[in-house]
């Protein structure tokens, strides 16, 4: 028998093993590719002809990149998992269960019975491409994170969808100083979370399990995770010693199954194959020629601040801090604006010390010469470097980076600002920040993408950028989020796109994100007619360029962009007009300690995971909090009518009314339940039912019935039903209630009254996703309640059926939920008004918070209302307003029940000075993607701003807060404009 | 030219004098069976194209004018039709558009809205859109769906999924290349001269183009070798248009399968259905119930008489409508009618209980009544037929075709595992069948 081959040619490296007769091992390579795909696995195979050369070989290419290789080249193809599975199966027999993360793919294979195998959909992202990302992130190479993760003493909450979440998590975490080794054991775990949540789909991962692929075999830290999770022993965890190329080895055993072709001519295909290029999608270029593009330089290089040197300068000085997501940016400035000195670096997860070391850099070059008046900082990092440094100012990033923009071009319209982690773009309209358009988390592959995308290809940032200016076709990537991008990278290179080519294409990418995804913008006058951009990502002539021709128009990107939000923190100090400035002095300095730990407050449900800064002199700060009781502080309760509805709804458990001899019902408390459980409760009591609660929503909740949600692009209020109804059947109830409802009440404000298809039939996906739910009554019947008479009917009809219950008895008990519905209404209507007033009297402003019901469960919107009151407003809802204004023909098909009283709502704020509107959008609603425009149309007519605060999992408020910030200022700004 | 007239809320009409200046444009989604749509919209004396333009320009436009996060049928169909008026090719003062609108509780109901939306933004507001609806929404003085155009439509949409069958039976196997194209495109250009003279819209005229269609395609020479069958199920424009699913069939052709794509009849009867259903579970008005019921019947007749060609020819037939409703018992209530509802659930029972376990359930990214009827439904299919071999594919504008086809691939290497397992446990059950 020949020898055999596989080749697995994944998204980062390519594996390739020779077996012989026996299956023995005889050789076994792993080595990255840096996107030369044909090119290392050639280089590989030449390097072995010692082996092979002259011999009939058996030849197989499998893997996620290794497709494409193998159509140019002729040689046959096995899909990676099915490869994988071969080799199992005749290695480690008896195994149950393979879990495999490559540099992208994350994968699961079942076996025992039928084989089952489970890829990560397009959403998942990379695995071991993400632990790159958060590794850089962190400033450190794979094997530092690795070692870091195994001195954790506590495990943050990271989003486990893609990687571009868990970003936006530990950023906060660590500009709050969070230890990086509690941050690396995060890492992996969220990787755990998304492999076990993402993939077993209802499964259970139990057995002896075989763990493969490059970051399963490399990471002592990761293999922790996993067995922690999975509660594994070692004889059912399984790490075999070549679990790193698997796949090639499975490619090999099943080319045995191929024709046997001389190992030269599997050679020359391969080799030959190297040049054949595939139809790229292509744009033109960015610029034609030298001459055009030193114009360019010349028009930009023109916004300059006015020329300052500190070594010669005497005077005053003012001083801005920009406490960013990756970086830290610090400018010293004169009275006209002129920076005596300034300071752009990467924060290395450590924003403090950095401040320090410049900080004291600055008095150094001060000397007696120059006083620093004032000094303000914004960012991330703003309340922590307040506090360590005790400057003067702290102000929101959007005002900071206005008072900047507005130094260059007092009639700017519309700013942009482009950073490493983050995109902030807003309007400017009579002197204040109106409008406010953040990244998503789901889109925020801004400059560090680029960064990383360079590291990867095996370049530094400015050389990489560099390339791109020039390339005659730049390849069309898309404008989605970082993962797709990493996908659609993979297939340019595949169909022949050169590095030069994938620069300009990135670019051109991050700009495309920008202008459609995240400022939605149909045409360059929706932007403004004075755009200034900034931030460090636009310091990249090809994003600029980009830019500017997406917009059709040019635009103003001062020589500073990168610095822009600490110049502008440096203009803010100076018109503080302050005698003295509160900034450690010189000497403080010299005494200055820092330390974090990280502490859990136990205070409320919320269990904020705070992070406890001390320094040197007893100040400390504690970051995390989302209300002042943590602080010491006795926290100062505005009415908040999300609250009272919350508490409310959650006493509506027990016998009520009647004596409960019919047995336990248990009702799960989550979705269109926020809205109908008072119909139900009342019902259910009158009819003698005792009603359980599923309870409250938690973290843990959600963990718990995780492993059974089949689709994980569902939002999140949906995803916690699982654990809801899990925990309802440990609560030992007689029977669940959960109805199926196509429609909702009519309240005679919309087309239609639908449920979104989600509400509508969750009931039904619960049933066939978690199996326990066969051992009890899970009634989930389809009902309609707006036709009272004709729900009399049927509900009777599955009373008599289910319960055996009189049909008169029914009849009653209908009546009596609908009178119970109706009070629960006019009491919240009512409540709504009293609180109205009391702002009123107390000249307080008052903030609509409109969702869907369920938006209300603070573990769904994470405590956005307590951060709303403490911010000084009165919290209303939507359903507290929304039957003030009657029926109205709208530009989109109004036709779902809850959808409309947003519509209603914003509509009556527009008619009320002292209100502003807040919508909250949990991601993944496919409604929303229809309302977010209209109710940003009526607000807008309406002259109101328009906020929206997307939610998920992600516990991290850092943008709610800045947007809610922003809003105040703008309405401070309108106010004082008056 | 024709005056631009509003109703009371403000709708741009398309009016009496538009019919005969206008040229309506209608996006693609099958091919086939709207190709003859078109030519019967024709006849009643309206100018109508079904638009055919794709790539990227199609794509760019959508995202551009369309909230993306809305569903990728909406950019893509939105950004068919402004990237056709933007072409140069029309005259954007002589243009109206044609939308479907199902009238459901799926944001699908909106993407009217959103084309006038995206209309507005491209500075288009003056090119009138026309609703294409079963639920009497938005009427418009100069386009009427009369019965008998309805009746024709039904015709066609038969005659369309009568071809979709059959051409997919018969298209892997054929010898010479094209050949089952050939035999598409002549039925066509046949059925649709018919229909202009006014001749094929009989049961019994129908029940001999039926004859005459499948006749056709049995001459078609073909090899006898075993191909593994998969099954297209899904939301309905990404099942259906090649634009939405990056055309899929085209792929499994290419790999050597045979794709089975149940036809859109159902979906008719469907929607038809579930008034009927609704007035059971909520109440409403009895004659609206017996209308519906009357309505299924006949179209069902129909659907019958297709069904029956089939079996007489020798070709593979699918089930009826009534036959696909009892596989979902168990499964989902018969309410479950957003988006393709229960339907969708159904056709993946029909598929494995009729020897096709293999199965593509394709969605847009983040599809709500998917997430329920398609996604949802997998796990529990798996338990109920263990050898079921179903991947979920989903389609937006920045999944890329090679992560795509890499999971379909995984399904082809199940499948044709699972064929091979099949066939060595029939040999070994016939060379010893009392080890059975």
């Amino acid at each position: 028998m020949e020898l055999r081959v596989g080749i697995d040619i994944g998204s980062t490296t390519v594996k390739v093993t020779v077996l012989d007769e026996q299956d023995q091992l005889l050789f076994r390579s792993y080595e990255r590719h840096f996107s030369k795909t044909r090119e290392r696995a050639a280089q590989t195979l030449r390097s072995i002809q010692d082996l092979l050369s002259g011999k009939q070989v058996h030849m197989v290419i499998t893997g996620s990149a290794g497709l494409g290789v193998s159509k140019a080249s002729g040689i046959d193809f096995v899909q990676e998992v099915y490869a994988t599975a071969a080799a199992v199966n005749r290695f480690i027999p008896n195994t149950d269960a393979v879990i495999e993360l490559g540099g992208e793919d994350a994968k699961i294979i079942f076996f025992g019975g039928a084989l089952e195998e489970r890829m990560n959909g397009s959403c998942a992202g990379g695995t071991g491409a993400f632990i790159d990302q958060m590794a850089s992130l962190l400033n450190l190479t794979i094997d530092e994170l690795d070692e870091l993760s195994l001195k954790h003493e506590k495990i943050y909450p990271i989003a486990s969808r893609c990687g571009v979440f868990a970003k936006s998590d530990i950023q906060p975490i660590l500009n709050q100083g969070g230890r990086k080794e509690d941050v690396a054991a995060s890492i992996f775990q969220a990787v755990v979370d998304q492999t076990v949540a993402g993939l077993t789909q209802g499964r259970e991962l139990k057995g002896k399990i075989v763990f493969l692929g490059g970051p399963l075999h490399f990471l002592r830290g990761l293999r922790e995770r996993f067995i922690d999770t999975l509660k594994l022993d070692g004889e059912h965890a399984v790490f075999p010693e070549d679990g790193d190329c698997f796949a090639a080895m499975g490619a090999a055993l099943c080319s045995a199954e191929y024709p046997a072709r001389p190992f030269e001519e599997c050679l020359r295909l391969l080799e030959e194959s190297v040049d054949a290029a595939g139809a790229l999608d292509v744009m033109p270029p960015l610029f034609a020629d030298q001459a055009e593009y030193d114009a360019f330089l010349s028009r930009h290089n023109a916004s300059h601040p006015p020329e300052a040197d500190l070594n010669s300068y005497s005077g005053d000085a003012w001083l801005g801090i920009d406490a960013g997501s990756t970086t830290t940016k610090m400018v010293l400035i004169d009275l006209q604006g002129g920076i005596l000195y300034n300071y752009y670096h990467s924060n290395q997860g450590n924003p403090v010390s950095i401040v320090l070391e410049q900080l004291k850099e600055i008095y150094n070059h001060c000397g007696d010469r120059v006083t620093i008046k004032g000094a303000a900082v914004t960012g991330y990092g703003e309340d922590l470097i307040k506090n360590a440094f005790q400057c003067d100012l702290g102000l929101v990033e959007t005002m900071a980076h206005y008072k900047a923009a507005a130094h260059f071009n007092p009639d700017v319209d519309f700013i942009i600002d482009i950073g490493g982690q983050d995109m902030k773009c807003f309007k400017i309209r009579n002197g204040a920040v109106d409008s406010i358009m953040l990244n998503e988390a789901c889109s925020s592959g801004c400059g560090s993408f680029i960064e990383t995308f360079a590291k990867a290809l095996d370049y530094d940032i400015a050389s990489f950028s560099k390339l791109g200016l020039f390339s005659p076709r730049p390849v069309n990537l898309g404008s989605r989020c970082t993962v797709f991008m990493n996908s659609s990278v993979k297939q340019a290179q595949k169909d022949g796109a050169s590095v030069e080519d994938i620069s300009a294409g990135l670019s051109i990418s991050i700009v495309k994100n920008a202008v459609y995804k995240v400022i939605r913008a149909a045409s360059a006058d929706d932007l403004g007619k004075h755009i200034v951009v900034q931030g460090g990502t636009f310091l990249n002539d090809a994003v600029l360029r980009a830019f500017e021709q997406e917009l059709g128009r040019d635009v103003v990107r001062p020589t500073i962009a990168g610095l822009m939000g600490a110049f502008g923190a440096a203009l803010a100090a100076r018109d503080l007009k302050l005698e003295r400035s509160n900034l450690l002095s010189e000497t403080a300095l010299q005494s200055f300690l820092h330390n974090a730990k990280p502490a859990t407050c136990g205070l409320c449900t919320n269990h904020c995971s705070l992070t406890v800064n001390q320094f040197d002199g007893g100040r400390r700060f504690i970051s995390g909090n989302r209300c002042s009781r943590p602080l010491g502080k006795e926290k100062q309760q505005l009415p908040d009518l999300g609250l009272y509805k919350y508490q409310k709804l959650r006493t509506m458990e027990g016998k009520g009314s009647g004596t409960g001899v019919r047995g336990k019902i248990g009702i799960p408390f989550g979705l269109n339940m926020y809205e109908n459980l008072p119909f139900w409760y009342e019902f259910f009591t009158r009819l003698n039912f005792e009603v359980v609660l599923s309870p409250e929503s938690s973290r843990k909740l959600y963990l718990k019935g995780q492993h059974t949600i089949p689709s994980d692009t569902v939002c999140y209020p949906a995803k916690l039903l699982h654990g809801h109804v899990e925990a309802l059947l440990e609560m030992g109830v007689d029977a669940i209630w959960y109805p199926c409802m196509s429609y909702n009440y009519d309240e005679g404000i919309g087309d239609n009254h639908y449920n979104c298809p989600v509400v509508a039939y969750y009931p039904e996906l619960l049933a066939a996703n978690i199996p326990q739910l066969k051992e009890t009554r899970f009634l989930n019947p389809y009902v309609g309640l707006w036709r009272h008479k004709s729900f009399a009917r049927r509900i009777a009809q599955i009373m008599a059926q289910e319960f055996s219950i009189p049909r008169h008895e029914c009849f009653a008990a209908a009546k009596a939920a609908y009178a119970g519905y109706d009070s629960y209404v006019e009491d919240l209507r009512k409540t709504g008004r009293e609180y109205i007033t009391y702002a009123r009297k107390n000249h307080l402003p008052i903030l609509v918070q409109a969702g869907r019901p369920y938006h209300i469960d603070p573990e769904i919107n994470h405590g956005i209302n307590d951060l709303i009151t403490g911010q000084g407003f009165v919290l209303i809802t939507e359903d507290a307003l929304s039957y003030l204004e009657g029926y109205e023909s709208r530009k989109v098909l109004n036709q779902w029940t809850f959808q409309s009283r947003m519509y209603n709502a914003a509509r009556y704020v527009c008619t009320q000075p002292d209100m502003q509107l807040i919508q909250l959008v949990s991601f993944g609603c496919g409604t929303d993607a229809i309302t977010a425009d209209e109710v940003r149309f009526i607000l807008e007519q309406g002259g109101k701003l328009y906020t929206q605060l997307k939610i998920d999992d992600i516990n991290n408020l850092g943008a709610v807060k800045i947007r809610i910030r922003s809003l105040m200022a703008a309405m401070e700004a309108r106010n004082t404009g008056k | 030219m024709a005056e631009l007239k509003y109703d009371k809320t403000g709708r741009l009409l398309f009016t009496k004098e538009m019919k005969n200046e206008y040229t309506l444009l209608a996006p693609q989604m099958l091919p086939d069976h709207f190709a003859m749509v078109v030519e019967i919209v024709r006849s009643y004396g309206y100018k109508v194209e079904m638009l055919e333009n794709t790539g990227r320009s199609v794509i760019d436009a959508g995202q551009k004018y369309v909230h993306n996060d809305a569903c990728y049928p909406a950019i893509l169909v939105i950004g068919q039709l402004i990237s056709a008026i933007q072409s140069g090719k029309y005259d954007p003062h002589k243009v109206a558009l044609v939308i479907t609108q199902t009238g459901g509780g799926c944001r699908a109901s909106n993407y009217i809205h959103l084309l006038r939306k995206a209309l507005e933004k491209a500075g288009l507001a003056y090119v009138p859109v026309i609703s294409l609806n079963l639920s009497g929404l938005e009427k418009n003085p100069g386009f009427q769906l009369t019965i008998g155009m309805l009746r024709k439509v039904v015709f066609a949409l038969i005659y369309g999924d009568l071809l979709l069958c059959i051409s997919n039976q018969v298209r892997p196997y054929e010898l010479t290349p094209g050949a089952t194209d050939a035999a598409v495109q002549e039925c066509m250009d046949y059925l649709l001269r018919e229909m202009a003279q006014g001749r094929g819209m009989s049961f019994k005229t129908m029940e001999a183009n039926f004859d005459r269609i499948t006749a056709s395609f049995k001459a078609i020479p073909v090899s006898n070798e075993e191909k593994v069958k998969v099954g297209v199920v899904g939301e309905i424009y990404v099942k259906y248009a090649p634009l939405g699913n990056n055309g899929l069939c085209d792929f499994l052709l290419s790999e050597g399968a045979e794709p089975v794509v149940p036809g859109v009849i159902d979906f008719i009867i469907f929607k038809i259905n579930n008034r009927e259903v609704d007035v059971d579970i909520y109440g409403g008005k009895k004659v609206k119930e017996r209308f519906c019921h009357w309505l299924q019947t006949y179209v069902m007749k129909y659907q019958h008489a297709m069904i029956d060609a089939l079996k007489r020819s020798g070709f593979r037939a699918p089930g009826d409508f009534n036959e696909l409703h009892s596989y979902i018992k168990g499964y989902l209530g018969d309410g479950n009618k957003m988006g393709e509802g229960w339907l969708l659930t159904a056709e993946m029972l029909e598929l494995i209980n009729t020897g096709i376990p293999n199965i593509v359930c394709t969605q847009p990214f983040g599809c709500l009544p998917n997430h329920i009827v398609g996604k949802g439904m997998i796990r529990k299919l798996k338990d109920d037929y263990p050898w079921s071999n179903i991947v979920a594919i989903d389609y937006d504008p920045g999944a890329t075709k090679i992560n795509q086809e890499n999971r379909i691939k995984l399904m082809l290497a199940n499948a044709r595992a699972l064929q091979k397992e099949q066939a060595e446990h029939k040999e070994s059950e016939e060379k010893d069948p009392a080890a059975v």
